[in-house]
């Protein structure tokens, strides 16, 4: 049976992964309307539709990571502390064992030994690493990594930038900048992908829009999906700015980094415990 | 569509203007409206649910009085049901008999652990301490690098080894001990509430530095999950209270409302931004008003406020006009322009508004305002009544005791004197008083100064500050084109 309570835990099970009110109504809206005409009256085929529904907001939008450049350039953006440099880490250590070269652009330059972890990193995967002093310009220490890339051939060079909060504009011009300078030389930047937590809130709409803005991204990465967090939010991400998750990192070694694959996410977007 | 509370209101507004108490239908209404503001501000929906509780028994029922709106009494209600939450328990920093104090920090990872270590060592320092820092992050590479520079740009010593973190709080301990630090900070690995490992590991740490307190660090742009994260460590550790990251963003930091709410702990400082500095004490208040929708809606209860003030105005106008003024109406206006100058002060971060501001801060001059107010403390309730009765050794107390000269004590007595005699002449001439009061509102608003004494209080426009907009009677909430920004003010 189909009643108020059916509807009312399917809405709190949204909004406790952190879909959002709007997208929340907007999705149980579309589905009492579809229950209504498709004639459904079963809780699981209610959730069904659902499912059905956010996976229609997710598209089948383009997940791969585009190359093509000589080098090809791989940006990461995001606010402070969502994981940024071991998402660099991660990949770079996933790229190299598919037998490409890569180079880490150490571009944060401002968070205190941020060059220091992510060099722990290039260790581990193999890749080779460019840094500038602490404080030096970003813009530099990436076109450097890209030269250095060019001369040697490298297939790819994965390019850090400092945390910043999207509101902060001297520092969101400055990534724009980062950005511009990255395509200068001998490479292409084919992918700026965003980073968020999937801990973030209702904030994390207001980043993308930002961040977009700022340095045309191109995806999101989404972090730390092996906690209690759903990352609901880039639902909306997706819906609204039409940016689509591209990567998944679910713990701290260095194989956990994974596409996303939205129907497992739908999935898990109703593991949540709906309080009764 | 993070429109601010007030915006969301309107619709309703119309409906209700001009009842005069709210049916529990109106009330229904604008909390629809609220949960959707908090919800999007990422207040966990229990805590929603509670909130909304609260809310709707105080507002049923409430009377729509003259110089308020039921929009403004609703988010009157609103704010201090949220303020509530988060001053219901004001941490204070202790220190233990026999140093070193110890402070443990724990959370998820990229909370912001390593930088609030970093400054909170910091700021214990400018309280006259000798922090030490114990850097048991030994997972994250380089964490200890990090918290090393940190350390060295606060000129405070940082201990760690490559041992394991257990061992690590236990040697860093017993450091601290031998350099005569008296505050240790520990910094720990982010971890996941529900990694099973290194929740008992956390708890081992703990269970080795018996800290004084626990904070767990919150970063405020966290959504629903906060709350579960915090009673998973509140469980283990037993939190103290929570410091909230990230807050110069636009993030409305729910979370951080609601881990207070159902954890019972309070926020302890916020940090503000990315240098070491950018860190303070909380202030509940500010929250609040954050939550709910950037400036618009402080803005709203400020004007709110003036319209109590105003209220009082009227009163003491009445008194005046009867030649009942005493020194107590004549205190109570100076403070109400005292209040104008601590919003004068938050309005002078709204852009364009600062030269506005300063006119207002000309006018009512601070130290004026404070021997005035001395002097009339230090006079007894019958003195205040009745200044007739202050004779020579009345006028030497009263100077002793507000630190004045006698000569100033005779001079506000005089001017006190001729302002009443002037207020009953003016009261025998009613209608007069009523066409000045057409003429002001015509001519703008601001309180002023003059050398008698403060100016009547408009009645219609209260304390109200010039370019405001009007906010006040049945006019619904428009701000008038005002939207602070999604900053956090400090200071």
């Amino acid at each position: 049976m189909v009643d108020d309570r059916t509807w009312e835990g399917l809405t709190n099970a949204l909004l406790l992964a952190d879909v959002g009110p709007s997208t929340t109504e907007a999705l149980i809206g579309g589905v009492r309307h579809r229950v209504g005409t498709e004639g459904v009256d079963d809780v699981d085929g209610v959730l069904g539709l659902l499912k059905e529904e956010i996976l229609d907001r997710l598209g089948g939008a383009d997940r791969s990571l585009a190359v093509g450049g000589q080098p090809s350039i791989w940006l990461f953006v995001g606010v402070n502390g969502v994981g940024k440099t071991t998402t660099i880490g991660k990949l770079g250590w996933r790229e190299a064992g598919a037998g490409r070269s890569v180079v880490f652009a150490a571009g944060d330059t401002f968070r205190a030994a941020a060059a220091d972890q992510l060099a722990v990193w290039a260790e581990r995967s193999g890749a080779t690493m460019v840094r500038g002093a602490e404080g030096a310009d970003p813009g530099s220490v990436v076109f450097d990594a890209v030269e250095h890339a060019a001369a040697r051939g490298a297939d790819l060079v994965l390019a850090d930038t400092a945390g910043r909060v999207h509101t902060r504009g001297n520092l969101m011009d400055e990534l724009a900048k980062v950005r511009r300078v990255a395509g200068k030389g001998a490479g292409t930047v084919t992918e700026t992908l965003l980073v968020i937590d999937a801990t973030t809130g209702q904030n994390g709409l207001l980043q993308a829009r930002e961040f977009a803005a700022a340095a045309d991204v191109t995806g999101i990465v989404l972090t730390k999906l092996d906690g209690s967090a759903r990352g609901g939010i880039v639902v909306a991400v997706q819906d609204v700015l039409g940016i689509p998750v591209k990567l998944v990192g679910v713990g701290e070694g260095p194989e956990d980094l994974v596409g996303f694959d939205p129907a497992d996410f739908v999935d898990a977007l109703f593991s949540v415990d709906v309080p009764a | 569509m993070f429109e601010g509370l007030s915006s969301r209101f309107e619709g309703i507004l119309r409906k209700v203007r001009g009842r005069g108490r709210l049916g529990p239908e109106d009330v229904e209404e604008f909390l629809s409206e609220i949960r959707v503001a908090l919800l999007e501000a990422d207040v966990h929906l229990d805590v929603v649910g509670t909130l909304l509780d609260r809310i709707r028994d105080r507002a049923v029922g409430a009377e729509v009085s003259g110089a308020l709106n039921p929009g403004q009494i609703v988010v009157k209600i609103v704010l201090e049901e949220l303020t509530r939450v988060l001053g219901g328990e004001t941490f204070r920093p202790a220190y233990a008999p026999r140093p070193p104090t110890v402070v443990l920090l724990a959370g998820l990872q990229g909370s912001g652990k390593t930088t609030t270590a970093a400054k909170l060592a910091r700021w214990y320092k400018a309280q006259g301490r000798n922090p030490m820092l114990i850097g048991a992050d030994l997972v994250r590479p380089a964490a200890v690098e990090q918290l090393r520079t940190l350390g060295d740009r606060i000129n405070v010593p940082v201990f760690s080894e490559s041992t394991d973190p257990v061992s690590v709080a236990r040697s860093g301990l017993a450091e601290a001990g031998r350099l005569g630090r008296d505050v240790v900070i520990c910094d720990t690995a982010g971890r996941l509430a529900i990694d099973e490992d290194l929740m008992a590991e956390v708890a081992e740490i703990s269970g080795t530095l018996q800290p004084h307190h626990t904070f767990l660090v919150v970063d405020a742009m966290t959504g629903q999950d906060a709350v579960a994260t915090a009673e998973a460590f509140h469980a283990r550790l037993g939190l103290d209270a929570l410091v909230v990251t990230k807050l110069d963003g636009d993030a409305r930091g729910g979370a951080a409302l609601s881990i207070t709410e159902v954890v019972g702990r309070p926020i302890a400082f916020a940090s503000t931004g990315e240098t070491l500095d950018d860190f303070e004490p909380f202030h509940p208040d500010r929250l609040a008003g954050r939550i709910l929708g950037m400036g618009d809606v402080e803005t709203l209860i400020e004007k709110a406020e003036e319209n109590f003030a105003a209220e009082e105005a009227e009163a003491a106008a009445a008194r005046m006009l009867a030649g009942t003024f005493t020194l107590d109406d004549f205190l109570e206006q100076l403070r109400a322009l005292r209040k104008m100058g601590s919003i004068s002060s938050v309005m002078g971060m709204v852009p364009g508004m600062a030269s506005q501001v300063r006119d207002l801060d000309e006018a009512v001059d601070e130290r004026r305002i404070d021997r005035i107010e001395g002097i009339i403390n230090s006079m007894t309730p019958a003195e205040r009544l009745d200044p007739d009765v202050i004779d020579g050794s009345r006028r030497a107390r009263i100077a002793a005791g507000s630190g004045t000269q006698v000569g100033e004590i005779n001079n506000l007595v005089k001017q006190f004197r001729e302002m009443r005699k002037m207020m009953k002449q003016m009261g025998g001439r009613g209608p007069g008083r009523r066409k000045a009061g057409r003429d002001r509102k015509k001519k703008g608003r601001g309180g002023r100064v003059t050398a008698a004494g403060p100016a009547p209080i408009d009645k219609k426009k209260g304390l109200s500050l010039p370019g405001l907009g009007d906010l006040s009677g049945d006019g619904g909430p428009s701000p008038g084109g005002l939207e602070l920004p999604g900053t956090w003010p400090s200071g």
